[in-house]
């Protein structure tokens, strides 16, 4: 597909944020800056609270230049600076568990994991919530941009692309337009570069009509030795700025709109947006020329341009490393030639990257950039003070301790509490909904089941991404995980899950995280691949609301807990605040994205159910669990009680007995019981397989609880006959509840005593739901 | 002696790796090409892989084209080297007037990845020769931009001379005329299609193995043309 984004793309306004300089004559440069104290500059409309820009005074120890305040409003924003939330995602390091998989952790643009043989991987998954419900196409497209260069930041070969996304109501007429835009966007931009994408999740809630969730994750592999950080050491080696030109584009968009609400309650005008515009082909040519350029070990630091731009980029990099930096912002390259030094620092255009040199090398790194056809330009060097100061037309417009700018930003201990509304929330119990009364009834509601947007087949979204590109795509869309092989010669590979549920988190946001978390690891260990780490991406309202901030805070103790019980550390992650239209926050939607890894991908295991005559087992126990269900929103548009109760010995538990059963062959399929229960996770699998199954009801057990309950650490395996003692007597030893409950056959789902439902009706409703509402 | 198989890289091309992989399990030895070479280095046959060169924010194709790898190729597919245009590269091919015909937006107006079914309606070709016609195997399709579109007369002409190499079995996934999928040149070297044979290539990652068969059937085209 050939997307012309260039004359399609709508012209960014310019802002009306941006500061001018206080006498549009004259250049505000800090000699100027100094001997103007009275000069009032625009820093509430920069987003910045009184109480921050009288920190910035106290540390320059004068009023900052246009320039600077531009960079410390756009650095200190929620988005960049986590100023909400630095402080409780701290636990994330303090009760990690110990691993030594992890080589880089917290903090750097992705954390990396190793994965044996020499291999390492980094995985993230960020947000693009705002842009992408003002401009749904390039902002879920900029999204899969951004989290890419994050990954090759680390000095790895992105390999694939995973979306998870939340969308409003299905049927309201404005989500056609959102669900649309987004899944062009991500499809334009992620075919166009060349990575598979393997994964994610489609949700619709109403909670997110005014808000969807665009969240996107990639994961690169590199060898340990190519490992890259974002910091400028060496006193003398360059900074090149290299990728696409600077552009008006998304100017000030890390400091109002990912970190405000759009409408003012008070009713002053709202803000006008500003949404970066994505080209997929530049950054295709910025990953190989990255990527050449890390071969030869031609580069010293790193850093990705995304919110924030060049302030984010040379502060960070001069923060992180050895001495200080000199920009020279004349040298930048320009789209558009009427752009000011404060526009400059904070354009947000696209597929941009910052390179540290040694300058013996920077003839090279050139060379490399000008065969890709990749402007790249010197731009400044490191000093050997601790200042980064920058240069406009030869005078100084920036200088700052550039610690000050990326690390030293406020620290929120934001008011939290529970909310008083929870308590009524968990008492509206679930079991108390009426239910199906017999067969007929049971039958009826499979139907209305699977065929619901939320548990319908998401084909008609996926199909529109290439998940084969690369050919290393073992498995993709539709499986429990996504798949990647790594080493075509000892069949190395990852695999990938992410997962959240804003409906359980909702009902009580601790065990919400840690169901997202238990679900992700199921998941990965479903394939056959051992869970290894894990990366968020925490999705809440405002946290100015107390309510909100008690959701987040017990999301992440919850989060941090399960980790730590686990043994997965957190690798990083990212955070989305200010989630809501008006009061009304999103559903807490904490997402958790668990890395595996699998020594073959050749004994993967698939969900489907393709060998008849195999035996079912669900494997776990199934209590009366409905709170939160999908069960529960699908008939009575219910959402009460309790989620599910966490246990997370169990989950690891089945964890082992699905690796173990997949690396022994004592399985064929397998499939995780989540939203939907068993009857969802058995209706795809045979619609995967194309084959039917017949299922009985175990003793002790009500026919409508085995469907539809939602306990957590169980799965559904098909099971060779000839395996069956061997796999029984495995999980006996182990501990692991196994009931069997069925066989793989013919071409229906039989319910023994209560219905059957032919293969062909199945289908039907479960594939025509989407494309009926969007296509 | 070993076919030597060369896979064009043209910036944003983005299934190169893919068909220089396909090369090396057919048993050929895969050649990688730069879009600013002028020598082919030597190979017996080329790919245009899928992707998106140079962007395609012209229309697809339209620029690479010009490339000076192109050049060459052109004068080489005039003299019977086997070419074979996969999805962009098969877009590069009717740009270069090499086959006829274009490749228009899906009629649906959406990108399209899934499994696709095709007859393989000549055997004959350079790419085909070890199959047999009527054949239909599953390789995988992706694409926003395959339509293809021809006038009444070349379609006819196509259809006459056999021209017509694949044709898709199951429902035409972007609109094609006459269900077509890929066409041959009047001699038979060049062909293009849409769908992606260098993806179903293992059984680990692909469909089917159902794809090998092009790049097998260059390799017995290739040692035919030695021993005539």
């Amino acid at each position: 597909m050939s997307s012309d984004i260039h004359s399609s793309a709508p012209r960014t306004p310019a802002p009306p944020q941006t500061p001018a300089p206080p006498q549009a004559s004259r250049l505000d440069t800090t000699e100027h800056a100094a001997a103007t104290p009275d000069t009032e500059l625009p820093w509430a409309e920069l987003g910045l609270k009184e109480d921050e820009y009288a920190r910035v005074r106290e540390i320059l120890g004068r009023r900052p230049t246009g320039a600077e305040l531009a960079m410390y409003s756009v650095m200190w924003s929620e988005h960049c600076s986590y100023k909400s939330s630095k402080a409780h995602l701290r636990q994330f390091g303090e009760k990690a568990p110990h691993s030594d998989a992890l080589l880089v952790g917290i903090g750097e643009n992705a954390g990396v994991v190793d994965i044996g043989q020499g291999y390492a991987v980094t995985f993230k998954v960020e947000s693009h919530n705002h842009p992408s419900y003002v401009e749904p196409y390039q902002g879920a497209a900029t999204g899969v941009g951004g989290i890419v260069r994050d990954i090759i930041a680390m000095g790895a070969r992105p390999v694939a692309v995973v979306d998870p996304l939340r969308f409003g109501a299905p049927e309201h007429p404005d989500t056609r337009r959102v669900v649309s835009g987004v899944v062009a966007g991500i499809g334009g931009y992620g075919n166009c570069l060349g990575l598979p994408n393997i994964g994610g999740e489609v949700v619709f809630d109403s909670c997110y009509q005014g808000n969807p969730l665009v969240n996107a994750g990639a994961i690169g592999v590199m060898r340990h030795e190519d490992i890259h950080l974002a910091k400028a050491a060496g006193t003398g080696n360059k900074v090149i700025l290299y990728g696409a030109r600077t552009g008006g584009d998304g100017i000030g968009g890390a400091s109002i709109l990912a970190s405000e609400t759009f409408e003012d309650s008070s009713g002053k005008p709202a803000k006008r947006p500003a949404v970066q515009v994505g080209d997929p082909f530049q950054e295709k040519l910025l990953i190989e020329c990255t990527l050449e350029a890390f071969a030869e070990r031609l580069v010293v630091g790193i850093q990705d341009l995304g919110a924030a731009g060049l302030s984010c980029a040379t502060s960070e990099l001069a923060s992180n490393g050895s001495g200080g930096m000199r920009v020279e912002l004349d040298d930048v390259p320009l789209r558009d030639s009427t752009l000011s030094p404060e526009e400059i620092l904070m354009s947000e255009s696209q597929e941009r990257m910052c390179a540290v040199v040694e300058p013996s090398k920077v003839e090279r790194f050139l060379a490399i950039c000008e065969k890709w056809d990749v402007t790249a330009t010197v731009v400044g060097e490191v000093t050997d003070g601790d200042r980064l100061e920058i240069y406009w037309h030869g005078e100084k417009i920036v200088d700052v301790d550039p610690r000050t700018v990326a690390h030293e930003g406020p620290v929120y201990q934001r008011p939290y509490a529970r909310p008083s509304w929870q308590d009524a929330l968990q008492a509206d119990d679930a079991g108390k909904l009426p239910r199906p009364v017999d067969g007929k009834e049971l039958r009826e509601q499979v139907l209305r089941l699977v065929a619901s947007p939320n548990q319908a087949d998401k084909s008609w979204i996926t199909s529109q991404y290439d998940h084969l590109v690369q050919g290393n795509t073992v498995l993709a869309q539709r499986e429990d995980a996504g798949m990647i092989r790594v080493d075509e010669e000892t069949n190395l590979g990852v695999a990938l899950a992410t997962d959240g549920n804003g409906r359980y988190a909702k009902l009580d946001p601790y065990t919400g995280a840690q169901l997202a978390l238990s679900e992700a690891y199921r998941n990965v260990a479903a394939t056959g691949a051992e869970p290894l780490a894990i990366t968020d991406c925490l999705n809440f309202g405002s946290p100015e609301d107390p309510d909100v901030m008690w959701q987040f805070v017990e999301a992440i103790r919850g989060l941090a807990d399960g980790c730590r019980q686990l043994g997965t550390p957190v690798t990083g992650g990212n955070v989305s605040l200010y989630n809501q239209t008006g009061e009304t926050a999103v559903h807490p939607t904490p997402v958790v994205g668990v890395l595996g890894v699998i020594d073959d991908v050749t004994r993967r295991t698939p969900i489907a159910f393709a060998q008849e005559g195999q035996l079912l087992y669900l494997l776990g126990d199934t209590r009366e669990e409905l709170g939160g269900s999908a069960w529960s929103q699908v008939v009575h548009d219910h959402l009460g009680g309790m989620p599910p109760a966490v246990d997370l010995e169990r989950e690891r538990l089945l964890g082992e007995i699905l690796v173990s059963a997949s690396r022994d062959g004592m399985i064929d399929a397998a499939h995780d019981l989540s939203d939907g229960g068993l009857v969802q996770a058995v209706v795809e699998s045979c619609l995967k397989g194309g084959k039917g199954a017949r299922l009985v009801v175990p003793d002790g057990i009500d026919p409508f609880v085995l469907l539809f309950s939602e306990s957590q650490g169980r799965a559904v395996v098909a099971v060779p006959r000839s395996e069956e003692v061997r796999f029984n007597d495995m999980c006996g030893a182990r501990g692991l509840p196994v009931t069997r409950i069925g066989v793989v056959d013919g071409e229906e789902v039989e319910l023994q005593g209560q219905f059957s439902i032919p293969l062909s009706e199945l289908r039907t409703a479960h594939r025509e739901t989407i494309p009926a509402l969007f296509g | 002696m070993t076919a030597r198989i060369g896979v064009v890289t043209f910036p944003g091309s983005l299934d190169d790796k893919d068909a220089l992989r396909a090369v090396r399990i057919a048993g050929a030895e895969p050649v990688s090409l730069w879009h600013r070479d002028t020598s082919l280095h030597q190979v017996d046959a080329i790919v245009l892989p899928g992707g998106f060169s140079y962007g395609d924010y012209l229309r697809c194709g339209a620029i690479a084209r010009f490339s000076p790898v192109m050049q060459t190729i052109l004068e080489q597919a005039r003299a019977g080297m086997p070419v074979l245009g996969i999805c962009n590269g098969f877009q590069v091919l009717c740009e270069s007037h090499l086959l006829p015909g274009a490749l228009t937006r899906n009629d649906h107006m959406h990108f399209v990845c899934r499994d696709q079914k095709l007859r393989v309606e000549n055997a004959d070709t350079a790419w085909t020769v070890d199959y047999s016609a009527g054949q239909e195997i599953t390789v995988p399709l992706k694409n926003g931009e395959g339509g293809y579109v021809a006038d009444e007369r070349t379609l006819d002409e196509l259809e006459a001379e056999g021209r017509v190499v694949f044709r898709y079995l199951d429902g035409n996934p972007n609109g094609s005329r006459r269900d077509i999928a890929g066409i041959t040149n009047a001699a038979g070297n060049v062909v293009g299609l849409m769908p992606h044979p260098e993806h179903a290539v293992e059984s680990l990652t692909g469909p089917t193995t159902e794809g090998l068969g092009f790049f097998t059937s260059a390799i017995t085209t290739l040692k035919k043309m030695v021993h005539a």
